[in-house]
Order: structure tokens, then C-alpha cells, then sequence
């Protein structure tokens, strides 16, 4: 235990690490507070098929050679996240199947692209990091804290601006739309703050897990509140605790980031619903 | 003065007429109930109402300052709600959300949305969780939450559907309350003509063609209204 603990204070002592601690609790922080809005307005898995649209955009990104990718990335994400809610209000069939071929779509032809033309020597290196989340998060350079910085404030803010408006609209729709509040546009906000977030969070936890760090934490909350509010703010504490109790345990045991954090998040899900089904028996 | 007019209005999908011809007026301080089966179009003709719908032909027009957006609408509960985590202060809240510029809510809106909870009788309620409460609370902060929208018109879509007839005997009676004594302009979808008559002033009846427009006593006098009161009867 104490040589835990000396491993971690020596660990403490680079600034990379603090670095990535701080980009991890704030990412944790965004998707947690927009994926309740994102999981109570069922639209969970358009958060799913944009971090897989990221994954291909990152791999055209990687076979152009752009030094810096989030050029690529973050335009076509946001871009897929306002067709794609185009589509499924348009189509009959909702827009879950657009979201599958999208996803999948972007996934393989990702891959192959990759694997055609990739500059790289080890592209299952490539691949793997992109997906489940690399070493990255250690290595992030001061552009991207501030980078990260300054889309999580971005996004923190319009939430904030919109908070309202995205409860009436996620809570009843048509009432929503008959008191004059524009519900497309809503929609539309909660789409690209949803990429955004996308798009930040790859580096942490990888395309694949994305919609873990989304998903859980609200999924978690929603066991503990009843209330909106309440359940918006232990939300962001379970993801943020999750991130740095994550972070840490792959500092210390060299576990993959991605990986320990969601299952930090899961091992939370687990005890509460555990908690939750003892307490209604 | 009328408060809202429809002139030969023609409503429907895709170039399929549902309503055809319809054509009614509603004064300040009306309570109008729409009747009709299933299919006939209430639904469709209330959203054309709150322009979520625009009309094939024919006009909507509001007047004496109110525009769509100024309804206060109740509509039919639905499936997600049952396990939305919000108390019922955020949801009356929620009322105003399209109502100011401003992204955050006034001292003024606060205050009189505790106003209207007092009002409803579901002040002591307003930290409960919304999902928990009975048919009937809920409809009740539905309603309060339709009050902040609107001080004038109140369109109800099928507020007794799923209660049970204690609380649909008490929801008629706040409504019927705050159309007589506040003066709320009120429009109702309802199933159940027969009771509704009992509280209602004029009645529209777009199931038979043509459609009737009148007062209760006019509607009572053409002999529709006994037909319906039996299957009503039946129906509990």
C-alpha cells in the first residue's frame, strides 16, 4: 500500500499527468451532464454512431497526414450528427437504422482506409489506439488542454444557456412545440454539443467507449435522483469521480485509460443497481 | 369579440384530407368540448390549432392579442415520462421555458408558478418526484405547467384518459373552476360527451358530417346527446 502510494506521488510529480487529469475530469464533466439529456431524450445511440463516424474522419485525417487531425474530425462529426438527426426525423422508420449504417459504414471503411494507405508502419497500432483509446491521454500537448479547455467551456455554457429549454423539450416534446420553443433547434444544439464532445473524449477513452462515458454516469445518476437537477449534478460527480479513480489505476497498474476508466464506471453501475434491487425486494 | 376563428378549414397528411369544411368560432370565456370517434381528426385539428400543422385550405385566426404560442396545452401523457426523473416544480417550471428570452427564469415566473401549484392544490407536492405521483397529480401539474404558459386559453387533449373517475370528477371540476371563476377560455378533446356536457357551454362535433357547432341545449335538442350519454354509461 505505501509503495502504492509513493509510485502515485512520484507519478504526481510530472506535469503530463496533471495535464491529462485535468483533461480527463473535464471531459468526464461534459458528456456526463449531456448524456442525461442525450439517454432521457432516447438518443443514446447517435452518440454511438457519431464516435464511430469520428473513427473514420480520424483515419482520412491519418492517411492525408494532417498533423493536426481535429481539423478533420471535429468539422465531419458535427456535420454527421446534424444529417443524421435530419434523417431520422424525416424517415418513417426512425433513425436507428440510418445510425447503424452510418456507424458501421464509417467504421470499415475507416479500417480499410487505413489499411490501404496508411503512412504509418503498425497499423493495428493505429487502429487499437484510435479505438480503445491510446496512450495519448499522456502525452497531450499545452494545445490540446487548451483546446480541451475551451470546447468543454463552450459546451458547459450553451448547456447552461439552453438548460430550459432542454429540459421542456426532452420531458414533452409537442408541449415543448406548442409554447413557441424552436424543438429542431434544440435538437440540433444538443447533436453538436454531442459531437464535440465526441470528438474531445476519443482521446480519452477511444471511439469504441465513447458512448460508455456518456451513457453510464447518467444511467447511474438516474438510480440515485429523482429530480432533473439532482440527477444532472450527481451525474458529473460519479463521471468525474470515475475519471480520476480510472486515470489513476492505469497510472499505477499500466492498465489501458479507456478501458479502466469505463470499467470504473461500470463497477459503480453494478454496486447501485445491486443497491437498487435490494432495496426494492 | 372571438378569441380564435377557423374558416373552412381543411386539414389532413400528404394531400389526404382528414377535416374537411370546418368552420367554428371560440369567444373569451367559452368551454368548448370536441367530440368525434376515433379517426375523426381531434388530434389533427389541435395540432393545426398550435400550428404544429399547417391548414391544406381555409384559415386559423387568433385575435384580441393571443397568438399560438400563447395556449396553454395539455397534451396526452406519454411512454417516457413514466420514468423521467423530474419534480413536479421542474416540470410546472418548464412552462415558461418557451415563453421568456432570457435563458434563466424570473423572480416573477417563480412566484407564480407557486401561485398556480396553490392553485391546483399541488403545492405540498412540488419536491415530489413526477413519476411517483398518482394519474391524477400528474394531470394536475400538467395542468399547472399549461396555466404558466397562458393566461387565456387552455386546449386540452383527453385530460380524463387513464383516471380514475374520483379524479376525473375533481379535474373537472378545477377546470370547470378556473373557466368560471378566472375567466380561462377553455378547449377540450374528450371521449366522454356526456359528462363533458354537464360543464361545457358549446360543443363541436366533427365525427358526423356536417360537423355541428352549437351550444349544449342546440346539441341536446337534435337528440345526439342521449345516444352518447348511454354509451358513456356503458363504457364505465
Amino acid at each position: 500500500m505505501h509503495e502504492l502510494w509513493l509510485t502515485l506521488t512520484h507519478y504526481l510529480q510530472y506535469p503530463f499527468v496533471w495535464r491529462a487529469l485535468a483533461v480527463g475530469v473535464l471531459i468526464a464533466l461534459c458528456s456526463a451532464v449531456l448524456g442525461v439529456a442525450l439517454v432521457l431524450r432516447r438518443f443514446s445511440f447517435i452518440g454511438d454512431g457519431l464516435s464511430h463516424v469520428a473513427f473514420g474522419a480520424m483515419a482520412i485525417a491519418a492517411v492525408v497526414g494532417l498533423v493536426d487531425n481535429m481539423l478533420i474530425v471535429l468539422p465531419v462529426t458535427v456535420l454527421s450528427a446534424v444529417l443524421l438527426l435530419q434523417s431520422g426525423e424525416r424517415s418513417h422508420v426512425r433513425g436507428d437504422a440510418a445510425i447503424a449504417t452510418v456507424s458501421v459504414g464509417a467504421l470499415a471503411l475507416g479500417y480499410l482506409l487505413l489499411h490501404l494507405f496508411s503512412p504509418s508502419a503498425n497499423v493495428s497500432a493505429d487502429v487499437c489506439g484510435t479505438l480503445f483509446g491510446s496512450v495519448a491521454i499522456l502525452t497531450l500537448s499545452r494545445m490540446d488542454v487548451i483546446l480541451c479547455l475551451l470546447l468543454s467551456f463552450l459546451v458547459l455554457m450553451a448547456f447552461v444557456l439552453l438548460y430550459h429549454k432542454l429540459f421542456c423539450v426532452t420531458f414533452d416534446e409537442s408541449f415543448a412545440a406548442a409554447s413557441g420553443i424552436r424543438v429542431r433547434l434544440c435538437n440540433l444544439a444538443l447533436a453538436v454539443m454531442c459531437a464535440g464532445i465526441i470528438v474531445l473524449a476519443m482521446k480519452l477513452v477511444g471511439s469504441l467507449l465513447v458512448s460508455a462515458l456518456i451513457v453510464l454516469p447518467a444511467l447511474c445518476a438516474m438510480r440515485l435522483r429523482h429530480t432533473f437537477r439532482g440527477v444532472l449534478i450527481a451525474s458529473a460527480v460519479i463521471s468525474v469521480c470515475g475519471a480520476i479513480v480510472g486515470m489513476l489505476t492505469a497510472i499505477l497498474f499500466s492498465t489501458p485509460v479507456g478501458a479502466t476508466v469505463v470499467a470504473v464506471d461500470l463497477l459503480f453501475f453494478g454496486i447501485l443497481s445491486l443497491v437498487g434491487m435490494c432495496r426494492r425486494s | 369579440m372571438p378569441l380564435l376563428v377557423c374558416q373552412d378549414l381543411t386539414l389532413g397528411y400528404e394531400g389526404k384530407a382528414v377535416i374537411k369544411n370546418l368552420s367554428f368560432e371560440v369567444r373569451a370565456g367559452n368551454y368548448v368540448c370536441i367530440v368525434g370517434e376515433n379517426g375523426s381528426g381531434k388530434t389533427t385539428l389541435m395540432r393545426a390549432l398550435l400550428h404544429l400543422l399547417s391548414p391544406q385550405s381555409g384559415e386559423i385566426r387568433f385575435s384580441d392579442g393571443l397568438t399560438a404560442h400563447d395556449i396553454g396545452y395539455l397534451p396526452q401523457r406519454t411512454e417516457a415520462q413514466k420514468d423521467f426523473p423530474a419534480s413536479v416544480r421542474e416540470v410546472v417550471l418548464s412552462g415558461f421555458a418557451g415563453k421568456s428570452r432570457s435563458p434563466f427564469l424570473s423572480r416573477e415566473q417563480r412566484s407564480s408558478a407557486g401561485q398556480i401549484m396553490e392553485r391546483l392544490g399541488i403545492a405540498p407536492l412540488a419536491s415530489r418526484s413526477f413519476r411517483t405521483l398518482s394519474g391524477g397529480q400528474q394531470q394536475r401539474t400538467l395542468l399547472a405547467r399549461a396555466l404558466c404558459a397562458t393566461g387565456k386559453l387552455l386546449l386540452l387533449d383527453e385530460p380524463m384518459a387513464s383516471l380514475d373517475p374520483t379524479a376525473a370528477h375533481e379535474l373537472y371540476h378545477t377546470i370547470e373552476e378556473l373557466n368560471r371563476r378566472d375567466g380561462i377560455t377553455v378547449v377540450m378533446i374528450t371521449h366522454d360527451v356526456h359528462t363533458a356536457s354537464h360543464y361545457a357551454t358549446h360543443i363541436l362535433d366533427i365525427g358526423s358530417t356536417p360537423h355541428f357547432f352549437g351550444t349544449v341545449a342546440e346539441y341536446r335538442a337534435i337528440g345526439r346527446l342521449c345516444g352518447c350519454g348511454e354509451e358513456a354509461e356503458n363504457d364505465a
